[in-house]
C-alpha cells in the first residue's frame, strides 16, 4: 500500500501502516544524530526550544549552505540508524515521536517502544542526499549548531511529499529486517 | 609552475568525485534495476534518480561527503613533489566552501569539528612512487556508514581460504543494511594487520566488474559475490537480490602463523575520480 500522510500523524493512521508499505510525508521534520539525541535527553522535554511531538524524527546529518543569510539544504539523506538504538526507546517515550526516518534498521528496544507507544520506523534510501534535499521546502530553524557542528545539530525542515519511505518496522511489532534474517541461508 | 591553477584542478577533482559516479558503478546499478522488483526496485530507482540529479545540479550525491582520502602516485621526476601535500590540503579547505562539502573532521578527544575537512592526518593521503614526471591523484572520499562496517580478522591459518570466505560472508550478514547496500567489498588477504586493511581499501579502487588477473582469485571473487547476494539482504537491507555490486580481493604474502583478512566496505556511492598533473603544471581531471 502507498500512503501520503501529514505530520503530525494520528495514531490510528500509524496503526494502519504495515511493513513493506510506502509512505510520503508532508510537514515538519527534525534531524537528530547521536549528539542531538544525547543533548535532548539530558535537557528533557520542557527545556527544548521546539516541540518534537509535532514532527517526524529524521536520522540525518545534512549538508547545507548559507545564501543571503538563509540556509539551503544541499544534500540530506539518512544516516545509519543503528547508532541511535541505545537512546531511541527513551526518546520515543519522552518526546512522543511516532514517525522515525532513517536507514539500515533498528533493534529490539526500538521495536518494543514502537509497539508500546504506537510508532513506525521508516527507511529512506541511504545516500540519496540530493534527492532528499529536493523535497525540503524550507529550513525552519537550527539548534545547537555552534556546539555540535553542522552534521550533529538539530535542523528543522519543512518537507513536502518526502519519500518514498519504506515502512520497515511497524507498530504491531513487525520488522522487515527480522523477517529477512529468518529466511537467510 | 602555476600552483593556484593546480589547486583549482584538485578542487575540480574533488567536485567530480562528489557529484558524478564512475560509469562502471552506474552500469552495475542499471543491471541491478533489471533484476529487482518491489521494495528493492524502489531503492535502486531512487539511487539512480539521485545520481542523475546530483550530476545535473552539481551537488554532492550524498550528504556524507566523506573523509577526504587520496591515493597519489608521484613520478620521481616531477619538479615540485614538496608542494603536493600542501596543495591537496589547501584544495580540500577551499572545496569545503565552494562545492560545498559537509564539515566532517572531528577531534576524537574534544568532539570539536575542525569545520574545513582537514585536521590531524587528514586529508588522508597514501603516497606511492612511480617512474616518470607525472603525478596521478585518485580522489576517494569515504563515507562513515560504510567505513563503520570495516573488519579485521586475524584468522588461524588452519581455516584456509574456505575460512576466509566464511568470515567475509558472515561479516556482510552482520553488516546487513548498515553500509548502504548494494556495496562494493574490498578484501585484503595476508600481510600483517595493517597491510590487510590497506589492501582491502586499495582493492576498492579497481573498477566495478573488473576481475582479479589471477584466475584462482577471480573465481573466489565470483563465488563471494554469489554467496553474499544469496543472503537476500538486498538494497538498503530491505530484501532483494543485489547486496553487492562487486567483491575485489588483493593479496600479500603472510607470516606462517597469521592469516589476516581486512574487509573494507564501500557504499553504492563508490566515489572515485582521477587527475594527472604533468611536469609543466598542466593537468586533466577524468
Amino acid at each position: 500500500m502507498e500512503y501520503h500522510l501529514n505530520i503530525p500523524v494520528k495514531n490510528d493512521e500509524i496503526r494502519k501502516l504495515k511493513i513493506g508499505d510506502i509512505v510520503y510525508v508532508t510537514g515538519k521534520i527534525f534531524t537528530a544524530r547521536d549528539e542531538a539525541h544525547h543533548m535532548m535527553l539530558d535537557k528533557g522535554k520542557n527545556a527544548l526550544p521546539f516541540d518534537p511531538s509535532e514532527m517526524a524524527l529524521f536520522h540525518c546529518g545534512p549538508l547545507l549552505k548559507k545564501e543571503r543569510n538563509k540556509w539551503q539544504v544541499v544534500s540530506a539523506g539518512p544516516t545509519t540508524s543503528s547508532r541511535m538504538e541505545i537512546f531511541e526507546d527513551k526518546f520515543i517515550e519522552k518526546f512522543k515521536i511516532n514517525v522515525i526516518i532513517g536507514k539500515g534498521g533498528m533493534g529490539d528496544r526500538t521495536e518494543k517502544a514502537l509497539k508500546k507507544y504506537t510508532g513506525v520506523y521508516t527507511a529512506y534510501t541511504g545516500g540519496a542526499g540530493a534527492l532528499a534535499a529536493d523535497k525540503v521546502e524550507e529550513v525552519l530553524g537550527v539548534y545547537w549548531l555552534e556546539e555540535l557542528g553542522m552534521p550533529e545539530a538539530a535542523w528543522i525542515f519543512k518537507v513536502k511529499e518526502f519519500g518514498p519511505l519504506v515502512v520497515a518496522m511497524d507498530s504491531h511489532g513487525k520488522s522487515i529486517y527480522k523477517e529477512l534474517k529468518k529466511q537467510m541461508p | 609552475m602555476n600552483f593556484e591553477d593546480i589547486k583549482n584542478g584538485i578542487i575540480q577533482l574533488i567536485k567530480k568525485a562528489e557529484t558524478e559516479l564512475p560509469r562502471d558503478v552506474i552500469i552495475a546499478l542499471e543491471n541491478a534495476l533489471k533484476i529487482e522488483k518491489g521494495v528493492a526496485k524502489t531503492q535502486i530507482e531512487a539511487i539512480l534518480e539521485n545520481i542523475k540529479l546530483a550530476k545535473k545540479t552539481k551537488r554532492p550525491m550524498c550528504q556524507d561527503t566523506g573523509i577526504q582520502t587520496f591515493f597519489v602516485d608521484v613520478g620521481l621526476d616531477f619538479p615540485h613533489i614538496e608542494k603536493l601535500k600542501e596543495l591537496i590540503t589547501e584544495a580540500v579547505k577551499k572545496a569545503t566552501i565552494e562545492i560545498p562539502l559537509r564539515p566532517n573532521t572531528v577531534d576524537p578527544f574534544t568532539g570539536e569539528n575542525h569545520k574545513d575537512n582537514t585536521g590531524d592526518q587528514v586529508p588522508y593521503i597514501t603516497w606511492d612512487f612511480v617512474d616518470g614526471s607525472n603525478v596521478y591523484i585518485t580522489a576517494f572520499p569515504k563515507g562513515g556508514g560504510s567505513e563503520n562496517m570495516s573488519k579485521l580478522g586475524m584468522l588461524k591459518p588452519g581455516v584456509g581460504i574456505n575460512g576466509v570466505k566464511d568470515f567475509v560472508v558472515e561479516e556482510m550478514i552482520k553488516a546487513s543494511g548498515n553500509p548502504c547496500p548494494p556495496t562494493v567489498v574490498g578484501i585484503g588477504i595476508g600481510g600483517g594487520a595493517d597491510l590487510a586493511m590497506k589492501l582491502g581499501k586499495k582493492a576498492l579502487l579497481r573498477p566495478v566488474g573488473e576481475r582479479h588477473k589471477d584466475k584462482v582469485i577471480a573465481e573466489i571473487e565470483e563465488e563471494l559475490i554469489k554467496r553474499i547476494n544469496e543472503t537476500g539482504i538486498g538494497p538498503m537491507g530491505l530484501g532483494g537480490k543485489t547486496t553487492v555490486l562487486d567483491v575485489h580481493i588483493e593479496k600479500a604474502h603472510r607470516h606462517p602463523a597469521s592469516l589476516p583478512v581486512g574487509i573494507a566496505v564501500q557504499c553504492w556511492a563508490d566515489r572515485r575520480a582521477h587527475m594527472i598533473i604533468h611536469s609543466d603544471g598542466s593537468w586533466e581531471v577524468k
